[in-house]
């Protein structure tokens, strides 16, 4: 069955991906916290030198957005005279598991919205002030620094009742074939996690990491950064930052790796 | 871009003669000047940290020639023998000539 299918993505010309698949022995490994069941962070692929980054918190340059987004936190901006701060006060009460709860159904919006868009709503409708722009410095370091007050607690959205329709969207997102290589989501997640991709070892792409620093990216980029990135690499139209398809596919990722610890701000390669 | 951030980490107190490691990390885009422009397809200019210097007391005891290789957000760490209290200062200079500096002081007994 395996051999047919790359069979099939050598026909379609599909030099890169069609050099190899080769299987990667991780059998029987202890992943600590970094797994749950099968469900494995991208940690677990990482090599020991990555790891070592991440695991400590000097190291990790994601640190310095989350210092931005921290003073980001404490000052005042726009019309209305307020700081997220003036609201929600210290992030480190107020923020501690937001981040496995997001992207979460909105009765107002009548959709999901993700914390990047929470965060933006809060500053257009309480602060009155500008909303930052999706993949700037602001809008990282924030989202990273309210994500991270969530470290360690596991992922766990809700996919019942009003979410349950944009789960479905999010699921035939992962599952529908695009662009063309004609590949789905779950084509290199699902079926191939843990094997190569030529140099690339492919994971289950788990976002409880993000916003994540990569070193390919030399900054640390958003979940959606990725998806777009997926989406061009198998030659299909990135969507997007932010778009309706995109927060859909966040849900059903998130909840693809529920009980995962969020990591964010994580360093993969 | 919003300013730029350095840290560094080092023990506060040594014992006299003991090695310490010294962790700085600073946040530069340190642009290699190979890349173009997208869409005016001129080449971007150069724009690193070229040289790392430690002074221990005014006085210099680690520095590194950086060259366009080295990634954007340059980590340094290495170890610094003790010899009086004092302060360590890092200076970072780019190519534009800026220098960024960052100290720590170690008492050392």
């Amino acid at each position: 069955m395996k051999k047919a299918y790359l069979g099939v993505l050598t026909l379609g010309a599909v030099a890169m991906i069609a050099a190899t698949f080769v299987s990667n022995a991780f059998a029987d490994s202890d992943f600590g916290k970094y797994a749950v069941g099968d469900i494995r962070s991208g940690y677990t692929y990482m090599t020991k030198e990555s790891k070592a980054i991440q695991d400590d918190d000097f190291e990790n340059p994601a640190m310095l957005w989350l210092e931005d987004g921290e003073q980001v936190w404490g000052k005042v901006d726009g019309k209305a005279g307020k700081s997220c701060a003036s609201c929600h006060g210290s992030a480190s009460d107020s923020m501690k598991g937001v981040a496995a709860t997001y992207p979460k159904y909105d009765k107002k919006l009548k959709k999901l919205k993700n914390i990047e868009q929470q965060i933006n709503i809060c500053r257009t409708e309480r602060m009155g002030a500008k909303p930052f722009k999706y993949e700037s410095k602001q809008m990282l370091g924030t989202t990273i620094y309210v994500r991270n007050q969530s470290r360690d607690m596991p992922m766990n959205v809700s996919i019942d009742d009003e979410a349950a329709p944009f789960f479905a969207k999010g699921k035939a997102f992962f599952n529908g074939r695009r662009g063309a290589l004609d590949m789905a989501c779950k084509h290199c997640h699902e079926d191939n996690a843990g094997n190569y991709a030529r140099a690339n070892l492919l994971t289950q792409g788990q976002t409880n990491g993000f916003p994540t620093y990569r070193f390919k990216w030399q900054k640390p980029g958003s979940t959606h950064r990725r998806f777009r990135g997926c989406n061009k690499n198998i030659r299909a139209q990135p969507l997007k930052y932010g778009s309706d398809e995109y927060v859909n596919l966040e849900l059903y990722v998130a909840w693809r790796g529920r009980g995962l610890p969020v990591e964010t701000p994580a360093v993969r390669n | 871009m919003a300013k730029t951030k350095a840290r560094v980490k080092a023990p506060k107190s040594a014992k006299k003669g003991e090695a310490f490691q010294v962790k700085t990390l600073i946040s530069h885009k340190m642009e290699s000047g190979q890349r173009k422009d997208k869409k005016t397809g001129k080449k971007i200019p150069r724009h690193i940290i070229n040289k790392f210097v430690c002074t221990y007391n005014g006085k210099q005891v680690f520095s590194a020639d950086w060259h366009p290789a080295i990634s954007a957000n340059p980590y340094m760490s290495f170890f610094v023998k003790a010899a009086d209290s004092g302060t360590l200062e890092m200076a970072w200079t780019d190519d534009k000539g800026k220098t960024m500096k960052k100290s720590t002081k170690i008492k050392v007994s």
